[in-house]
């Protein structure tokens, strides 16, 4: 029987426990403290952690109901060490060990961000090497080329810098007095309106395969700023959509670009924002034109979830990668080579 | 019965593994407690690191497996979110994991114990009745501590029993309550930090951290009633830092 796979995800505000054996889910069970934050227009890094106190165990023990399997099943434990929120790491990385040390099976501490990519081949099944990533969220905007998840490390080609796209999202939907997180409600927006106002697109063709998202959150601002100073009514669906195809526009132009330039014909796209609807479709429509495969988790493994650690560190148990030690580190900025 | 107990609400990562043996030689009995392997280390930053290590240390010390454990009891604070927060998981993963159940003590509880054993050794008869009663403080940081006050236990308890808090204050507001409740024995690390506030009550330096031991001493008689723990729940004693936000700024003059 292959191994049982348990993956712990608490980087910033959703508890995630996912269960993997041999690349097929076994459950996927998440506690979301984004209420909590929804009247701080942001995830308050205490509330988050807190949350993650109370959600944990019960969380581990719905997804191994949901799996039909007891703790005693489970070969190996996964979790994100990093980059997240400091505190709501430290919460999943202690869990994490406390349950490998107490079942006597290895642990795995993960990338937050190679754990992203590594959840499509549950839908998907493996993929070829090497592959193209697009990872944008609330807390990461990054372009990454990944040779081979379970045994070398994902090499970044590109980030923000400045804002991630999902924040770029809750800035401007604040501005229009939507509710937070604002990639739904400006994606709902976006369909009644037309994107006919050219707001910039930071960083397109600079050569880079870096992004910028603060001007453009600054440009929308001014623009909305200017109509209310005139006195004309605000178009928010037109702004909404605008906005939308800026962001969506500059992410997959930078993507297919980055896959063309290095030969590389598979591209993941992942991250909360990539449940936006227009960054979809557009990314459909650009790699077809260029005879790229894009692969898309469907959105609920697109946000942050125990899933995609489970998956990962499936991959890693598979390929006989060494696990880590007791000692491991959460680590908020953790680097790609760890 | 073999308990894993473990505190992480003070700079110290304090890890025991103690045996449990219940009450045999009639009513009134208390259960026994041995030590059998233990490991603090002081670094208010490491928590996180070091916790599990320490744990299998004392496993592999008392030649021991997860599967000997017959219960869990964790200090819940209160002391600094980030480090109780690591603590605490910990011992209901370990529960969970293991299918045990995971007592959770006021840390500040197993700091009086000890306190009061201290002062039992020194002077004994302090458990007797008309003694005064006696208080601990921790380091809160924001120039605050968290601090409780106990009665000295009396014939049916080894324990003194808590009358005021957990409480978290500024060091003054803290001995003014104290005074008023007539303490006479201050112990605990916030006591010593802040001694000019705490002057009245001389502080001995021990004892500084909330035991493992004292945390089992305390649930001694829980671990074999058979019922269910109470839910876990940490002593925060204050909200979390978080500003509603305003209207957004302009952006344009």
């Amino acid at each position: 029987m292959s191994p049982v796979v348990l993956g712990i995800e608490t980087s910033c505000d959703e508890t995630g426990v996912g269960i993997v054996r041999d690349g097929v889910l076994l459950a996927d069970a998440i506690a979301s403290s984004v209420d909590q934050h929804a009247r701080y227009g942001g995830v308050v890094p205490e509330v988050a952690a807190r949350a993650h106190l109370e959600a944990m165990v019960p969380t581990l023990d719905r997804a191994l109901a949901d799996a039909r399997l007891r703790p005693a099943d489970v070969d190996a434990v996964a979790v994100t060490a990093g980059p997240g929120l400091a505190g709501a790491l430290l919460v999943g990385v202690a869990a994490a060990k406390a349950y490998a040390l107490a079942l006597g099976v290895p642990l795995y501490g993960v990338h937050h961000l190679e754990a992203h990519v590594a959840v499509d081949t549950l839908e998907h099944g493996p993929l070829p090497r090497p592959a193209m990533a697009l990872l944008v969220s609330g807390g990461h905007s990054s372009l990454l080329a990944v040779p081979d998840l379970a045994r070398e490390p994902v090499v970044s080609l590109g980030a923000t810098v400045d804002d991630a796209a999902g924040e770029a999202f809750d800035k401007v939907a604040r501005l229009l007095g939507l509710p937070f997180p604002g990639g739904p409600p400006i994606d709902r927006l976006a369909r009644e309106g037309a994107a006919t106002i050219p707001f910039p697109r930071g960083k397109a063709g600079d050569g880079t395969y870096d992004f910028s998202f603060s001007g453009l959150k600054t440009a929308v601002a001014r623009w909305v700023e200017a109509r209310r100073a005139a006195g004309e009514p605000v178009p928010v669906a037109d702004v909404a959509a605008s906005f939308q195809e800026a962001v969506a526009d500059v992410l997959t132009a930078k993507a297919v670009t980055a896959c063309r330039e290095r030969g590389i014909d598979t591209l993941v796209v992942g991250g909360g924002v990539a449940a936006n609807s227009r960054l979809r479709a557009l990314a459909a429509a650009r790699c077809e034109a260029a005879g790229i495969t894009l692969r898309v988790p469907r959105p609920g493994l697109c946000t942050d979830n125990g899933a995609m650690v489970a998956a990962l560190g499936g991959l890693r148990v598979a390929a006989g990668a060494p696990a880590s030690e007791l000692d491991l580190a959460a680590s908020s900025s953790l680097p790609l080579s760890a | 019965m073999l308990v894993l107990a473990l505190d992480t609400s003070t700079a110290a990562c304090s890890v025991a593994l103690v045996g449990v043996d219940a009450a045999v030689s009639g009513p009134g009995s208390r259960p026994v407690i041995t030590a059998l392997a233990g490991r603090v280390t002081v670094d208010a930053r490491r928590h996180g690191e070091v916790l599990a290590p320490s744990i299998a240390a004392v496993l592999a010390e008392a030649g021991a497996r997860p599967a000997d454990l017959g219960a869990v009891v964790v200090g819940t604070g209160p002391g600094p979110f980030t480090s109780l927060r690591v603590g605490m998981v910990t011992g209901a993963a370990i529960g969970a994991a293991r299918g045990i159940p995971v007592h959770g003590v006021c840390s500040l509880d197993a700091l009086a114990g000890d306190a009061a054993a201290l002062l039992e050794a020194e002077r004994p008869g302090s458990r007797d009745a008309g003694r005064s009663a006696l208080a601990v403080a921790t380091d809160a940081r924001r120039r605050e501590v968290y601090w409780a006050a106990y009665r000295p236990a009396t014939g049916g308890s080894d324990e003194p029993e808590r009358i005021i808090g957990p409480a978290v204050d500024r060091p003054p507001d803290a001995a003014a309550r104290m005074r008023e409740a007539q303490v006479g024995s201050l112990f605990g690390p916030g006591a010593t930090l802040y001694a000019e506030a705490f002057a009245g009550f001389r502080p001995p330096p021990r004892p500084v951290f909330p035991s493992p031991a004292a945390l089992v001493r305390i649930v001694a008689a829980a671990l074999f009633d058979g019922g269910a723990p109470a839910p876990l729940v940490p002593l925060y004693l204050r909200r979390p830092d978080a500003a509603l936000p305003s209207a957004p700024k302009a952006v344009t003059a």
